[in-house]
């Protein structure tokens, strides 16, 4: 049966007088690829920014794995199994590819006085390389590489952690048509693998073809959620894009 | 492989301090040990504050304040008596653990705070140390100052101890320069320093590694403040908590290139004997002022990033030929492959 | 009892003339993001100009302003022209920050070629006077600087509210990109604004002339007591830095004459502390931790 992963409970945050997120509330359940679609400034990436830490909500409640999240701190977070993306793809430039992916890994507190990068270090991120066919780049500081690139290494880093749940803001803005198609491909191959994916997106047909669910939020709550059909069949969603 | 330990840096370290080390041995004009002892002093001192402020991007402008915690511990310590002359040296560590042990709280409300906010948090530190050591008169002495028990070390050889002492505090530092960059404490200093909400994003142990810099650095500092209290004999709060001396520091580190191995050495090699010139060539300690903030904004406007990662670039841009058709094949790869035939190539 | 009100009415006028200074700073750093290390010495090189312009020419102190403000205002505008506008690389913020406090330092060196290090302060013949109102005494020329204080802190209020430079100045506080993408022109908006920050120091310079005894390196003590302000206030925020200021002002005048002198600017630190320990960002600072 179905179980839910993520659960987000009347989420509400405000920006001086403007309600980003209003009462939002939705679920993601566990083995989906749940999109959150919705036009720009319907808080979309405020609710990414709320279930990862980065954003204290100023009402509500979130909870992973079943459990409520009652201080939410990115790190916590990323180690219980919960990782995101950024639409800017940030990746830390000065450090080598290889080098992005270790420090994602996790390491305890013992392994930080460590070597940098250790031989089981290496075995893994050059797996995780060889799976993204960035292996021949190992060695090159990030700053080296494309912005599509950028991308794919952002995505290759938050999985190190081997997480239950990744959150993908925006994978393939930005990006040029067949890069699109390879991320495509490595997040289906990521879900088949067992990894449950929430994305923002605005590309509708990657969304239509890639997600099932998927979630419409206009001016801070949810307005639809069900299959890409149902959807695309709703006055609802439509009127929310079109008008206003 | 640039956090390797390599044959030629061995050998350029090996040199390097087998130089120093033969120095006071082979003997030269008086000033040059004495200059050399401030040179080596500055070198470690811009070492050890290039833990925090070059790796993990926190400019700390207040670790004077350590550096004259550690001046003052050995002055009130070994204010009557200096046991046969080497029991300040042999109190080192234990001043230096302490200071580091004291600094982690200190660390942790300051770093709560980001680079700019940082910057000035830590000066009020130094303000606070300064009034604390005029102001604990029973303990430090006031305005009087304090001093350190004269050393009874022979007249020839006066400066060897204290030479060898600030040499063993440079190599120290360097030492733990050089784990910090081959360990992940290094490496997630890096991530710090270039994004810090990514970094907690991705599982780094922000708060610890931050805390480990800056607590290392501060007993680190304050054993170079413990040796030169002895050395210059007499301290009082401005001339041990002296704004000059961290700024020294930081800018010999900015010099050189902060976030480097030897950039702060060769920064204090270049800026100490420089100064040391000054203040002979102006005498007047005003003109001094004004010839040192001269080469200050010089520094900051023509080589902001420092000496060797300018040169570093330079290198890599001449490499950069090779590594540009490494990434255009892997690109090539990437790319043009439509997701069907990926599957079969894989 | 009576020590303790005559201590707050002291503290709260001399939290006035600080909070002349921190406006500056605080929107020096508002508008370039720098935090300028050279604000203490600004204000101790108005003092200086205000001591020679009544020595050698009998300038009255508080009419001097008139002199001392535009003077520092061109002061300000060529700084940020000639040495922080032209910095470049990654971390523009620490450089800034450097190159202000080797411009402390470069004035603190010239400052004591021309006057030497001893100590001096400017004494109008009214510089004594006090009067004593339901037994509290209140000097003359304190509460004259207060007003001054809020005159030009009011001045201040209305060229940022009411002009053309005032917007862009607080579009670009705001939203530097957004600012750029509406036609303000980042480079006048930085040069004036240094300009005017400088501006401020020379008027409070005038002031902090005849209430203290100064030498070129006051300004160690003004930017400790300076930077503890901006900070507890939140960098930026103006109406922050004043309040600011008036509770360092009361809180270390208090402690003074409870406790010790010796102690009252440990206050100010032990206050800065306190307030990031619990609120990281200042009293009322734009939160800029985890914003993405």
């Amino acid at each position: 049966m179905s179980e839910n992963l993520l659960e987000v409970d009347h989420l509400t945050k405000r920006f001086g007088g403007v309600t980003a997120v209003n009462e939002c509330s939705f679920t993601v359940q566990k083995g989906t690829i749940t999109a959150l679609i919705g036009p720009n400034g319907s808080g979309k990436t405020t609710v990414f920014n709320m279930v990862t830490g980065y954003l204290k909500a100023d009402s509500g409640e979130i909870r992973f794995r079943g459990e409520a999240i009652t201080r939410p701190r990115p790190a916590d977070l990323y180690r219980r199994g919960l990782s995101r993306t950024f639409q800017q793809a940030r990746i830390f430039p000065e450090l080598t590819v290889e080098e992005n992916l270790v420090v994602a890994a996790g390491y305890n507190s013992r392994q930080l006085f460590g070597r940098r990068v250790s031989d089981s270090d290496r075995d893994r991120a050059t797996k995780m390389l060889g799976e993204f066919r960035l292996e021949t780049l190992a060695q090159l500081p990030a700053a080296d590489l494309s912005y599509g690139q950028r991308k794919l290494l952002e995505f290759a880093a938050v999985l190190m952690s081997d997480p239950m749940l990744v959150l993908l803001d925006e994978p393939t803005a930005g990006v040029n048509p067949v890069m699109i198609d390879a991320m495509e491909q490595h997040i289906r191959e990521r879900h088949a693998a067992g990894v449950t994916f929430l994305i923002v997106e605005h590309d509708m047909q990657l969304v239509m073809r890639l997600c099932d669910p998927v979630i419409v939020l206009d001016q801070g709550a949810p307005i639809a959620f069900g299959s890409p059909d149902q959807i695309q069949k709703d006055p609802r969603v439509l009127e929310a894009y079109l008008g206003s | 492989m640039k956090f390797a330990i390599t044959r030629a840096g061995l050998v350029r370290a090996g040199v390097f301090f087998l130089v120093l080390v033969l120095v006071p041995i082979v003997g030269g004009p008086g000033w040059l040990l004495n200059t050399l002892t401030f040179t080596i002093m500055y070198a470690a001192l811009s070492s050890s504050w290039n833990l925090i402020g070059g790796y993990a991007g926190y400019p700390s402008l207040g670790h004077v304040a350590f550096f004259g915690i550690g001046a003052y511990a050995t002055a009130i310590m070994f204010n009557g008596s200096v046991y046969g002359g080497y029991a300040p040296f042999l109190m080192l560590p234990v001043i230096g653990i302490g200071v580091a042990l004291l600094s982690v709280p200190i660390g942790w409300v300051s770093m709560r705070t980001r680079a700019d906010v940082f910057a000035i948090v830590t000066i009020t530190l130094l303000f606070i140390t300064q009034t604390l050591a005029f102001n604990l008169k029973e303990i430090t002495g006031g305005a009087q100052g304090k001093s350190v028990a004269p050393a009874p070390f022979d007249v020839a050889t006066y400066d060897w101890p204290f030479y060898y002492a600030m040499l063993i505090m440079l190599a120290t530092a360097m030492a733990i320069s050089m784990y910090f960059r081959r360990s992940k404490i290094g490496l997630s200093l890096a991530t710090v320093r270039a994004d810090e909400d990514k970094a907690h994003g991705v599982g780094v142990r922000v708060t610890a590694v931050k805390l480990i810099a800056f607590a290392v650095s501060s007993g680190l500092v304050a054993m170079v403040g413990g040796v030169w209290a002895y050395y210059v004999g007499f301290i009082y709060p401005q001339f041990a908590v002296d704004p000059l001396i961290t700024i020294g520091m930081v800018l010999m580190a900015f010099l050189g290139g902060r976030g480097t191995l030897w950039g702060p050495v060769l920064g204090s090699f270049i800026l100490v004997p420089a100064q040391e010139y000054f203040a002979q060539a102006f005498g007047a300690s005003q003109l001094y002022l004004i010839a040192y903030a001269a080469v200050f904004l010089v520094i900051m406007l023509f080589l902001p990033r420092g000496i060797l990662p300018s040169i570093a670039e330079r290198l890599d841009r001449r490499r950069a030929g090779a590594a540009g058709a490494a990434r255009d094949n892997a690109a090539a790869q990437v790319a043009p492959m439509p997701p069907s035939e990926v599957k079969v190539v894989r | 009892m009576h020590s303790l009100i005559q201590a707050v009415i002291l503290g709260v006028l001399t939290g006035g003339v600080y909070a002349l200074m921190a406006s500056g700073q605080t929107l020096i750093f508002g508008i370039m993001k720098v935090v300028n290390l050279a604000q203490g010495v600004l204000v101790v090189l108005g003092a200086y100009l205000t001591y020679t312009l009544f020595t050698q020419w009998g300038v009255d102190p508080f009419l001097s302003i008139l002199i001392t403000t535009p003077l520092l205002f061109l002061v300000g505008v060529g700084v940020q022209w000639a040495l922080l506008r032209p910095l470049h690389g990654d971390d523009v913020a620490q450089l800034s920050l450097l190159v202000t406090f080797a411009i402390a330092l470069g004035v603190e060196g010239l400052l004591s070629f021309a006057y030497g290090a001893t100590l001096t302060n400017v004494q109008p013949s009214y510089a004594n006077f006090s009067w004593t109102i339901l037994g509290y005494q209140v000097s003359l020329v304190r509460f004259v600087a207060f007003v001054l204080s809020l005159v030009v802190l009011g001045l201040l209020y209305l060229i940022l509210q009411r002009t053309k430079f005032g917007r862009s100045v607080r579009a670009t506080v705001q939203n530097p990109m957004s600012a750029q993408l509406l036609g303000v022109n980042a480079n006048r908006v930085s040069a004036l604004g240094f300009g005017l920050g400088a501006a401020t120091a020379a008027a409070a310079g005038s002031v902090f002339g005849m209430l203290n005894s100064f030498n070129p390196g006051s300004h160690y003590d003004l930017i400790s007591r300076l930077l503890t302000i901006v900070v507890l206030g939140g960098l930026g925020s103006i109406g922050g830095s004043v309040v600011a200021a008036l509770v360092m002002g009361v809180a270390s005048s208090v402690v003074s004459a409870l406790a010790s002198p010796i102690w009252s600017d440990f206050t100010f630190f032990v206050v800065l502390l306190l307030v990031l320990l619990i609120r990281p960002r200042g009293l009322f600072g734009a939160r800029t931790r985890g914003a993405l």
